[in-house]
């Protein structure tokens, strides 16, 4: 009896804690988007039964979601910056995995320490920097005007698209590269001498074995550091601050602390659950043919 | 004579033309691949120094360099970090924050793990499952559910210090469970299962036999902790009341959408040393701690792995 609880007994208080403090607070989230509003107060009244749930303000929600809604521009904006900051992060982060991974020798020891560095320095601090840098008198205009690049300063703080895509590349990309890192680091280099003993070109061997091999860590990477963009609404706020670069996550955020809907606010957190958790559902079963595929081949 | 002289002159090249050919050279290392990768590091890292940079300027601009000065730390009498009481209290709110999730969050987690990995009973697969999620959910959706379960049901909590340390704990634990299972996989059971043919009862191997092997995990974890808790924005944010207990961060994200003085940057310097100096600590530890566990040989990279799963 004894043995038996031993180890379910030590696993318990946290188990506990995330049920009180994770799911319960889910929950609670899905009764206030399924309940009501006090008419008087305005006040989010949540349903705690399933069976009685409003799906009123959840249908709204997909409603000003789908074109021609009032979030319809967010939401397209929003997947159109992910996507762009994760093209940008592939192109930038899988030169730089390969290299450490591949050819670093003696410089890798250093060249991870340089890599996760950015990773313990506050995402707030670096974007932090780049404020400063892209001030009217920062270094990037005065350097920008100083080569004739631009003939005056740029507005960069002032609701660039550009610049909320840039900040998302540079607060999320080291998330990116160390997954993408692991997967290229593991890649046998006898797959690689085969293929060349096979007569495959480098250009062929890097096509046809090191890509194909790699594919999970992209993909990992790519999740890992989309995940968190879905939720951003920091990165906006902090570089641009316009309304036209706002991102869904600015949505939640203004129902919460601007306005006094917090009931269409957990409307819109519901829905985004909903598609983040489709996306990672996806991203596991990749995960799992690849695995299975591995073992058959 | 002069004809095959001229064939052996090395070809005069411009030096872009050198560089070109440095780059492109088909033997050894790709060239431009060393470029790019140490490209990337400068533009990872740089701007951060210069924000450090700024916070010495002895002018109140964070974009035109004047000269060294430690006026933001402590030389200003009113808007230096020591000074301003707002930046004082974020910097102590910060610290208690992290004190008490290192101080809860390192227990919980690593009795966690170690039932996790032994536990094999009915509920031990949708347990993993569920530490798991933390590290997967946006912080945002956290930060909305722990709001309304403290303003709506648990309203004896409310927003402020309390729920903010319980929020903190809620996203930590997941973390110092990778850590520690980490660890547990790589001691294996063979030490515990030596200490019971020897006579030793379940909890005495655990206690004289797995703690100690797992000690550099748990100061590992507990450096994690303490770093991720004093670098979180998120959560802090959603659960805060205002006043007195905005921390650093926040008040970096306040002050950067305002007007921003240096002792902005120089608070932001304080938190990065604070941070590094945790996570180097840690890191000495668990090297130290492991020391004649290494193959010789082994890579300072695979060691590493444990620490980048931020």
């Amino acid at each position: 009896m004894y043995r038996r609880w031993l180890w379910p007994g030590f696993a318990l208080p946290g188990i506990v804690w995330l049920i009180v403090l994770f799911v319960v607070p889910f929950y609670a989230v899905l009764s206030v988007a399924f309940g009501t509003v006090d008419p008087i107060l305005g006040q989010p009244v949540p349903i705690w039964n399933p069976l009685e749930w409003n799906a009123g303000w959840v249908i709204e929600v997909l409603e000003r979601l789908s074109p021609g809604g009032t979030f319809a521009g967010v939401a397209v904006r929003t997947v159109v910056y992910i996507a762009v900051a994760l093209g940008l992060s592939l192109l930038i982060g899988y030169p730089v995995a390969y290299y450490i991974a591949r050819h670093a020798g003696r410089t890798k020891s250093l060249l991870l320490i340089l890599l996760i560095a950015p990773l313990w320095i506050s995402y707030l601090m670096r974007m932090l920097a780049w404020v400063n840098l892209l001030a009217p008198d920062g270094y990037v205009n005065r350097f920008l005007v100083f080569t004739h690049v631009l003939s005056e300063p740029r507005d960069w703080l002032g609701g660039q698209a550009s610049t909320v895509i840039l900040a998302l590349v540079y607060g999320y990309i080291p998330y990116f590269i160390l997954p993408l890192f692991a997967a290229l680091d593991r890649i046998d280099r006898s797959h690689l001498e085969a293929a060349r003993d096979l007569g495959a070109s480098p250009f062929g061997t890097f096509r046809h074995v090191t890509l194909p091999l790699s594919k999970v860590g992209i993909l990992g990477g790519a999740v890992l550091i989309a995940l968190p963009m879905f939720g951003d609404y920091y990165t906006p706020n902090i570089v641009s601050g316009a309304p036209e670069t706002s991102m869904i996550g600015n949505q939640i955020d203004l129902y919460f602390h601007g306005g006094p809907q917090p009931t269409i606010g957990a409307a819109i957190t519901v829905v985004l659950s909903v598609f983040l958790t489709v996306l990672m559902a996806y991203y596991l079963w990749t995960i799992h043919r690849a695995s299975r595929e591995a073992r058959l081949a | 004579m002069s004809a095959v002289a001229e064939l052996q002159a090395p070809p005069t090249r411009s030096s872009v033309g050198r560089f070109r050919g440095w780059l492109t050279n088909p033997w050894g290392r790709p060239r431009f691949l060393v470029v790019m990768t140490w490209a990337y590091v400068v533009w990872s890292l740089v701007p951060v120094l210069i924000a450090v940079q700024f916070s010495f300027n002895s002018t109140r601009s964070r974009t035109v360099w004047q000269d060294f000065s430690t006026r933001w730390y402590w030389g200003d009498p009113v808007d230096s970090v020591w000074h301003d009481p707002g930046l004082r209290s974020a910097l102590v709110q910060s610290l208690k924050l992290a004190s008490a999730d290192v101080l809860i969050a390192t227990p919980i987690g690593v009795l966690l793990a170690i039932g996790l990995a032994r536990w094999h009973g009915f509920g031990s697969r949708p347990s993993n499952f569920l530490m798991l999620f933390p590290l997967v959910t946006p912080e945002i959706v956290m930060g909305v559910s722990l709001l309304l379960i403290f303003t709506e049901v648990f309203t004896f909590v409310g927003t402020g210090t309390t729920a903010q340390i319980l929020g903190h704990v809620t996203f930590s634990i997941s973390y110092v469970v990778v850590i520690v299972r980490g660890r547990l996989f790589s001691i294996g059971r063979q030490y515990e299962e030596a200490a019971a043919d020897l006579g030793a009862s379940p909890t005495g191997a655990l206690v004289r036999v797995l703690l100690p092997l797992l000690a550099p995990a748990i100061v590992a974890s507990a450096a994690v902790v303490f770093a991720i808790s004093i670098d979180d924005f998120v959560i802090s944010q959603w659960l805060s009341s205002g006043g007195d207990t905005d921390t650093v961060p926040i008040q970096i994200y306040s002050a950067t959408r305002a007007a921003p003085l240096p002792s902005t940057n120089a608070i932001a310097t304080l938190m990065m040393l604070l941070t590094l100096a945790s996570v180097t600590l840690g890191f000495l530890v668990w090297r130290a701690f492991t020391r004649g566990e290494r193959r010789a040989g082994a890579k300072v990279a695979e060691e590493f792995r444990t620490f980048e799963m931020r």
